[in-house]
């Protein structure tokens, strides 16, 4: 059982089977119950920037759970005021049982495991890890088909910076799963993560027809030397309803959010799209990663 | 040997066998400064049997520890530490590539936590041994030996 959860790297497969069939025995509980599981308890968000979203889903894992939250955020942080990082957080996480830290250094969360005593949680470090995340597409995935094997899984967009697919790419490497990569040439994924994963197929053209999952990032403008060719091969990559009209019906559609128009709005209403519930069970899968960091176990 | 313009020393080290031109940067990884007050000479090009031409350290007065003999094997595989005690040569070290190296290595990336003020030691792993790659324990990037610019 792991105390900590800092990189996806650090994951066997069955580390993550634990913290995703957590999640899902957890979900199955009624409000009422799962309330009664960490009364008392208390989570620390120790956030260096700003991230509402991860922040909000946390706080609603731990006070599903019974549980209470307080949070350091950014603006007021006593970090800006000349403490370091250790000072500060030794400080909040000791006022607390498990905490989670979001900051723009690679590597902070787990200088802190090493500083503290409760569970560390990483919330996102630069351009390093956000395993949370990983973890509740994971669960997406296997709700939905009720096993990641043998699945055939696209992921689309930015893959060259996009931290979201580089970790699902590292994490679907414990599964048996074929991985297609579809993004232009300007922002493939880096050489040796695919070569790390085993990647069946990468293409530049938008072959989504077969695919059980589709996983699409943004295309950020900033990343383009040339605005010319961003223009270009940004609505390549769009998603309208047609589009996704063309994949299987029972595929899923997922996306980290938030989209700007890599995905039209239209699409939102067809069986395949799945990236609010997708967000949604950011909670789930957190409430599974904080018990099994507490070692609690879930009674059905 | 009889032209070697350093003399014998009677206790410390010497790094023999590094590759030419690679004897300032196992200096610098060792912090060789001259703040040290030791006296270390540095010899570069010379000639050599076994690898045509070679850089020697010679540190005198400082028995390299085994962690610091390590890390020289990362910039110096080819190396060899002699320790020396009284004149003669107690032990012969090859250089051979941990599995971690601690505390003597900076990270390149500017992003990582070690290049804040948090008083941490960096911590490098080794992934790969030929070519070396190195992996940092924090921002889990990972650089070959020239990238970390040592
Ligand atoms: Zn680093």
């Amino acid at each position: 059982m792991k105390k900590n959860l800092i990189s996806i790297n650090d994951l066997e497969r069955s580390d993550i089977e634990s913290f995703l069939s957590t999640a899902s025995e957890v979900e199955k509980l009624t409000k009422r119950k799962a309330s009664d599981i960490l009364p008392g308890c208390i989570l620390s968000t120790l956030f260096l920037e700003p991230s509402t979203r991860t922040r909000l889903s946390f706080e609603a894992a731990m006070q599903r759970l019974g549980g209470t939250t307080i949070n350091l955020a950014s603006e007021v942080s006593s970090v800006q005021k000349g403490e370091n990082i250790t000072d500060t957080g030794k400080v909040v996480a000791g006022y607390t049982d498990i905490c989670v830290v979001r900051s723009p250094y690679e590597g902070t969360a787990r200088m802190l495991t090493e500083k503290t005593k409760v569970p560390i949680i990483n919330g996102g470090d630069g351009a390093n890890q956000h395993p949370t995340q990983t973890l509740l597409d994971l669960f997406t995935i296997k709700k939905e088909f009720g096993s990641i094997d043998g699945l055939k899984i696209g992921m689309m967009g930015d893959l060259k910076y996009g931290r979201t697919v580089h970790s699902l790419a590292e994490a679907l490497d414990n599964y048996s799963v074929e991985i297609r990569l579809i993004s232009p040439d300007e922002t493939k994924m880096p050489e040796h993560i695919v070569k790390e994963v085993g990647v069946e197929e990468e293409t530049n053209k938008m072959k989504i027809k077969d695919l059980d999952v589709l996983y699409t990032t943004r295309i950020q403008k900033e990343r383009f030397p040339d605005k010319q060719e961003y223009e270009r091969v940004k609505d390549v990559f769009v998603l309208d309803e047609e589009r996704v009209k063309e994949m299987k019906k029972d595929a899923i559609l997922m996306h980290p959010l938030p989209r700007i128009d890599e995905i039209k709005p239209e699409g939102d209403k067809l069986p395949q799209a799945r990236y609010f519930e997708q967000a949604k069970n950011g909670v789930p899968a957190r409430m599974g990663i904080i018990l099994e960091l507490l070692g609690v176990e879930v009674n059905v | 040997m009889s032209d070697l313009k350093v003399s014998k020393i009677s206790n410390g080290t010497v790094i023999d066998h590094i590759s030419p031109g690679k004897g300032l940067v196992v200096m610098s990884l060792l912090g060789l400064d001259g703040s040290s007050k030791r006296t270390t000479s540095l010899l570069m090009n010379v000639e050599s049997s076994k690898m045509e031409r070679k850089d020697i350290l010679k540190v005198e007065d400082r028995k390299l520890k085994e962690e610091e003999v390590m890390s020289v094997s990362v910039l110096a595989p080819e190396a060899t530490v002699n320790i020396i005690d009284n004149q003669s040569v107690v032990e012969k070290k090859l250089v051979e590539l941990p599995e971690k190296i601690e505390g003597v290595l900076e990270c390149p990336n500017p992003h990582c936590v070690t290049n804040t003020d948090e008083p941490l030691d960096v911590s490098f792993e080794i992934i790969d041994k030929k070519p070396v790659m190195l992996k940092c324990g924090y921002c889990e990037r990972k650089f070959t030996t020239q990238e970390l610019d040592i």
